[in-house]
C-alpha cells in the first residue's frame, strides 16, 4: 500500500534491504557502531523504536503519509524493560572501554564491620535522554561508486571507518562532512542505523536522499544514558577519615550490544582509602543500547558517592567540605600514581568563599527567607584528563589568510575559535586572518569530540603546524635571491608578529609572511602538526577536579525546588579561552539542574514503548530554571598533559559532574528529607 | 492570518480526510491514498513578495526550509516544544512548525535572514555575539527572534522577567546566563 501512495520512490526492509555487515565493534580502533545490530539484519523487534522499514518519497509530507500506510504484523512476545525483573540474570560485564569494571583493593567487608561510622543506602538515577535541539540527520549522496554523507557525527572517522565496514566499502571511497553540529553530547559520537539507512536508501532510489530524525525518534535512535542502582557503602573513623569504600552498580544495556555506564570506577580514587570495592552488573532489557552521555559514568556515579558522601557529614557531625578535605587523595591510590596537577583543595576554597559558605548552619530547615526553605549542598566534580593522537595541518596564503585545518568536530565547545587562537598566537597575526576548516573525513585525523579530550589533543597539534609552517617560511626567505635574507641560514631568520626578518635586525627590515611567498611565487606554505600522548601516561594520573556549591529555595507548600545560585570552581589546568570556557561551565550547571530536578525517560513495561518521547513530557531546563551561576577557574596549567606547554585539559564533561548530588544535598539541608532517587520532583518532597 | 471561508472549509475538508485514512489504517482496513492538496499562497517574506504553491500539509517551517531556501530557521521538535524554528508572523513571533503554511495567505513573515538592515546587524544578534550567548548555534535562530520581538513586546525590567519570557526557546547547551545578558543588554541599547 506504501509503495503506491503518492510520490513513494521506495519502501525498503529487512525483505529487500542489500547486504550489510556487522563493523568491528571497537572505540579504540575507530569503528564503533552505536548498535552491534545491523538495521534490517533480519525480522527480530528487540525494542520499541527499532527501525523495520524507511520510505522515501519526493517530499517529506509524502514520506509521512506512506509511512502511515505501513502494516507491520508481528509474533508478540513479553518484553522484560525493568531492571527488577532482570535483576535475576545480571552478568559482570569484565572491561569497558579498556577499563576493569570489577575491582577491590584492601577487605572493604572487614573495615566495614570495624569501621566507628558506616552508612549504607541504593541511590537511582532514571533513563535520560541527550536530545540535543538539533535531531541527528544524514544526507547522501552517491557519485558513482564513490558515498558522500552530511552527517551529524562528533566523530568524522569514526563514522568514515564504520560505515565503510557496514557497507562493505573501502574507507577511501567514503567522504564524511560535519561542520556543524547542533549539539551532541553523546549520542552523535558513534554511526547510528540512520547514517547507514540513507546510504542505502540513496542508492536504491539513484539520488541524493535526507534523512532527518524526528524528536521522538531521538529516544530510540540514538542512544541514552542508561537508568542506574547503586548500592553505597561508606565506612569511617569519627574524624571522618574513610576506611572503606564499596560502590555496587547495576546498569541496562540492550538485547543486541553491550554499553555500561561505569557510575563505580571514579569512586576507587576520589577520595583516599584503603579498602575500596567496585563492582558493576548488567541485565538486558527491551529497550535500545545505551550510549555515553556526557560525563558516562560520573554523572550518575558522582550523585550516589557525593550524596553517600553528604549523608556521612551529617552522621558524623561535620562540615561537608572538610570531610572531603580530610580525604583528599594525593595520589591516585587506585592507579599508584601521583597526580599530574591536582588543585581541588583550591577549588573547595574558592568555591566556598565565593559562595559564603562559612555562614550555612548546617542543621536541616533551619535557613528560611520568609515561609520558603533554604538549603546550601556542595559536591565534589570530577573528568579524567583523557588525551589522544590528533593531526593538524596550517596554511599560509599568499592572500595573508591562514588556513587551520583538522578533521575534529565543534559541536558547540568552541574548537573554531580555539584553534584559531592558538594560531594566531604562534604566528603573531590577527585572529580574523585565520580560517578554521573542521568537520571533514579528508582533513588531518583527530580523535572524537568527546571524552574533554578535544582541547588536549588537538590544540597542541595545531601549535605544532604552526610552528611548521613559520619553520618553512624561514626556510623559503633563505632561498630567496636579492633579498634582506640574502646569504642568511634559516636559522639566522625570524617569522614572527607577521614578518619575517634577519635575526637582530628590526622587524620593519624584514617582509610580511605573505610577501615572502609572493616573491617566491609559492601559493602556499604547509605546516604539519601532529601529537600524541607519550610516556606521561604511565607516570601520572590525569584528572580534571572541581567543586560545585548549590542554593536551593523550596516552597513547602508545593515542594517546588528553584535552584537560585550556582557557584561552581574547577581545576582543569590551563584556560585556553575565559569566554568559551565559562560558556562551557554554564552548559554544564544547566544540564545538572535538569538531571537534578526535571530529566527522567518514562517506558510503559507492557510493551517498551516510550511514553515521554517529546520535550513536553521529557522537560529539559528552560531559562527560567536557572538563576545565578558563578563559574570560577583555577587556571593553573597542568605540567605534563602536553609537552608543549599548553597545559590545558579539556572541560566539556566535568562541569555537569557533581551538579545533581549537590542539589540533593542542597535539598535535604533545607528540607531534611533525603532523596536518593533522580530526579528530585515534587511527588518526592510531598 | 487571512483565510477566507472557502479556504477554511477547504482545509476542514482535507484535514477530516487525512485523519480518516488514518484511522482506518489502524484497523486495518485499506484505503486509496487521497492525492495532495495544492494550493496557490501570496506573501511576503523579509519584505520580499513571495508567490507558492504549497500541499496544504506543508508547515510554514518546511516552506521556509525547503522551499524558499531559508535554512536559517531551524527544526528542533516539530511540535512547538523547543522554540527552535521561532519566526515573526505580522509583527509577533510564532512557531513556524506549529501552523501550516497555507495559512499565511498576504501575511508578513520575517526570519532570521531578514533581521539585519542594509548589512548592518539587528542589536539582539550583536549581543549574542558579544556576549557568547550560544554555543553549538540550533536554537539560537529562533533564540534571536524572540529575543528581537520581546524588545516590543511588554516585558519588565529584571532579568528574571526576561528569563520567563525566554523560556519557550530551550537551548540544550545552556546558554541562558549569556542569552539574558545579551538581551539585557540590548533593551538597553534599543
Amino acid at each position: 500500500m506504501a509503495e503506491k501512495a503518492p510520490g513513494v520512490l521506495a519502501v525498503i526492509h529487512h525483505g529487500n534491504a542489500p547486504t550489510l555487515y556487522r563493523p568491528d565493534n571497537d572505540f579504540m580502533s575507530a569503528s564503533k557502531p552505536g548498535e552491534a545490530r545491523v538495521v534490517f539484519e533480519d525480522d527480530r523487534v528487540h525494542y520499541s523504536g527499532q527501525y523495520v522499514a524507511i520510505i522515501v518519497a519526493e517530499t517529506l509530507e509524502q514520506a509521512r503519509y506512506a509511512a502511515e500506510l505501513v502494516q507491520v504484523s508481528y509474533a508478540v512476545e513479553d518484553p522484560t524493560i525493568e531492571t527488577d525483573a532482570a535483576l535475576d540474570s545480571a552478568y559482570l560485564p569484565d572491561e569497558f572501554f579498556g577499563e576493569k569494571l570489577t575491582t577491590t583493593r584492601g577487605d572493604p567487608d572487614v573495615a566495614l564491620s570495624r569501621a566507628a561510622v558506616t552508612h549504607a543506602a541504593t541511590y537511582t538515577t532514571p533513563i535520560e535522554h541527550h536530545n540535543p535541539i538539533e535531531p541527528s540527520a544524514s544526507v547522501a549522496v552517491w557519485n558513482g561508486d564513490e558515498l558522500t554523507l552530511y552527517e551529524t557525527t562528533q566523530w568524522v572517522a569514526g563514522a568514515r571507518k564504520t560505515v565503510a565496514q557496514t557497507l562493505g566499502m573501502p574507507e577511501e571511497k567514503i567522504h564524511i562532512v560535519s561542520p556543524f553540529i547542533g549539539g551532541g553530547f553523546g549520542c552523535k559520537g558513534f554511526v547510528w542505523p540512520h547514517s547507514i539507512l540513507s546510504a542505502v536508501a540513496a542508492k536504491r532510489v539513484n539520488r541524493p536522499v535526507k534523512l532527518n530524525l524526528t524528536r521522538k525518534h531521538m529516544f530510540s535512535a540514538c542512544g541514552h544514558r542508561s537508568e542506574t542502582k547503586q548500592y553505597v557503602q561508606l565506612g569511617a573513623e569519627r574524624n571522618g577519615r574513610l576506611v572503606a569504600i564499596d560502590h555496587d552498580t547495576v546498569v541496562q544495556t540492550s538485547m543486541v550490544d553491550e554499553f555500561v555506564e561505569a557510575c563505580g570506577n571514579t569512586s576507587r580514587f576520589l577520595y583516599s582509602c584503603p579498602n575500596v570495592r567496585v563492582r558493576h552488573r548488567a541485565v538486558r532489557v527491551n529497550v535500545a543500547t545505551p550510549t555515553p552521555m556526557r560525563a558516562p559514568g560520573e554523572n550518575p556515579g558522582l550523585f550516589a558517592l557525593e550524596s553517600a558522601l553528604d549523608e556521612l557529614a551529617y552522621l558524623l557531625n561535620m562540615d561537608p567540605v572538610e570531610l572531603r578535605i580530610v580525604n583528599h587523595a594525593d595520589v591516585n591510590e587506585q592507579a599508584r600514581r601521583p597526580w599530574s596537577s591536582k588543585y581541588l583543595k583550591e577549588c573547595y576554597r574558592m568555591g566556598a568563599e565565593r559562595f559564603g559558605w562559612a555562614k550555612r548552619a548546617p542543621q536541616p530547615g533551619s535557613m528560611r527567607d520568609g515561609n520558603v526553605l533554604v538549603g546550601w549542598g556542595m559536591a565534589t566534580a570530577t573528568y579524567p584528563g583523557i588525551r589522544s593522537p590528533g593531526a593538524a595541518k596550517v596554511r599560509l596564503l599568499q592572500d595573508g589568510h591562514v588556513d587551520v585545518v583538522s578533521a575534529t568536530q565543534d559541536m558547540g565547545g568552541g574548537t573554531y575559535t580555539t584553534m584559531a587562537q592558538i594560531a594566531a598566537d604562534v604566528m603573531g597575526i590577527a585572529i580574523e586572518r585565520i580560517r578554521t576548516v573542521l568537520g571533514d573525513s579528508l582533513l588531518p585525523p583527530a580523535p572524537v569530540s568527546g571524552g574533554s579530550m578535544t582541547t588536549a589533543s588537538i590544540l597542541p597539534a595545531t601549535r605544532k603546524a604552526a610552528q611548521d609552517a613559520l619553520s618553512k617560511l624561514r626556510h623559503l626567505a633563505a632561498t630567496m635571491p636579492a633579498s634582506p635574507f640574502t646569504n642568511r641560514r634559516p636559522d639566522d631568520i625570524v617569522a614572527e608578529g607577521g614578518r619575517v626578518f634577519p635575526k637582530g635586525a628590526h622587524p620593519s627590515s624584514g617582509l610580511p609572511y605573505e610577501d615572502v611567498l609572493k616573491r617566491t611565487n609559492q601559493t602556499e606554505i604547509e605546516g604539519e602538526g601532529y601529537t600524541e600522548p607519550g610516556p606521561e601516561r604511565d607516570k601520572y594520573a590525569f584528572q580534571s577536579f572541581g567543586a560545585q556549591f548549590v542554593e536551593v529555595r523550596v516552597d513547602p507548600e508545593i515542594a517546588k525546588v528553584q535552584i537560585s545560585r550556582v557557584v561552581s570552581a574547577f581545576d582543569v589546568g590551563k584556560i585556553v579561552n575565559a569566554k568559551t570556557a565559562r560558556s562551557q561551565g554554564y552548559s554544564g550547571v544547566v544540564m545538572g539542574v535538569g538531571v537534578a530536578l526535571m530529566e527522567h525517560t518514562v517506558y510503559d513495561s507492557r510493551d517498551g514503548s516510550i511514553i515521554t518521547s517529546n520535550l513536553a513530557d521529557y522537560a529539559i531546563p528552560v531559562n527560567a530554571d536557572t538563576r545565578s551561576i558563578d563559574i570560577l577557574f583555577v587556571d593553573k596549567p597542568d605540567p605534563f598533559i602536553d609537552s608543549d606547554g599548553l597545559g590545558a585539559r579539556g572541560l566539556g564533561e566535568i562541569t555537569v559532574t557533581g551538579v545533581a548530588p549537590a542539589v540533593a544535598n542542597a535539598v535535604y539541608h533545607a528540607t531534611g528529607r533525603r532523596i536518593r532517587d533522580l530526579p528530585i520532583t515534587p511527588d518526592k518532597l510531598l | 492570518m487571512s483565510i477566507t471561508p472557502i479556504d477554511r472549509l477547504e482545509f476542514i475538508r482535507i484535514t477530516a480526510a487525512a485523519t480518516s485514512v488514518r484511522k482506518d489504517t489502524k484497523s486495518g482496513v485499506s484505503v486509496a491514498p487521497s492525492a495532495s492538496v495544492t494550493r496557490a499562497l501570496a506573501l511576503r517574506v523579509n519584505g520580499e513578495a513571495v508567490r507558492l504553491d504549497v500541499d496544504t500539509r506543508v508547515t510554514l517551517l518546511d516552506a521556509l526550509r525547503e522551499q524558499l531556501q531559508l535554512f536559517g530557521t531551524k527544526k528542533g521538535c516539530d511540535h512547538g516544544q523547543c522554540g527552535a524554528c521561532t519566526v515573526h508572523v505580522n509583527g509577533r513571533r510564532v512557531l513556524s512548525c506549529l501552523t501550516l503554511a497555507v495559512m499565511h495567505d498576504d501575511d508578513d513573515i520575517i526570519t532570521v535572514e531578514g533581521l539585519e538592515r542594509n548589512g548592518v546587524l539587528h542589536p539582539v544578534q550583536e549581543a549574542f555575539i558579544e556576549h557568547d550567548a550560544f554555543q553549538c548555534g540550533y536554537c539560537t535562530a529562533g533564540q534571536i527572534m524572540s529575543a528581537a520581538a520581546l524588545l516590543n513586546e511588554p516585558c519588565g525590567p529584571s532579568d528574571d522577567d526576561v528569563r520567563e519570557q525566554m523560556s519557550g526557546n530551550l537551548c540544550r547547551c545552556g546558554a541562558y546566563p549569556n542569552i539574558v545578558a545579551a538581551i539585557q543588554s540590548a533593551r538597553g541599547r534599543a
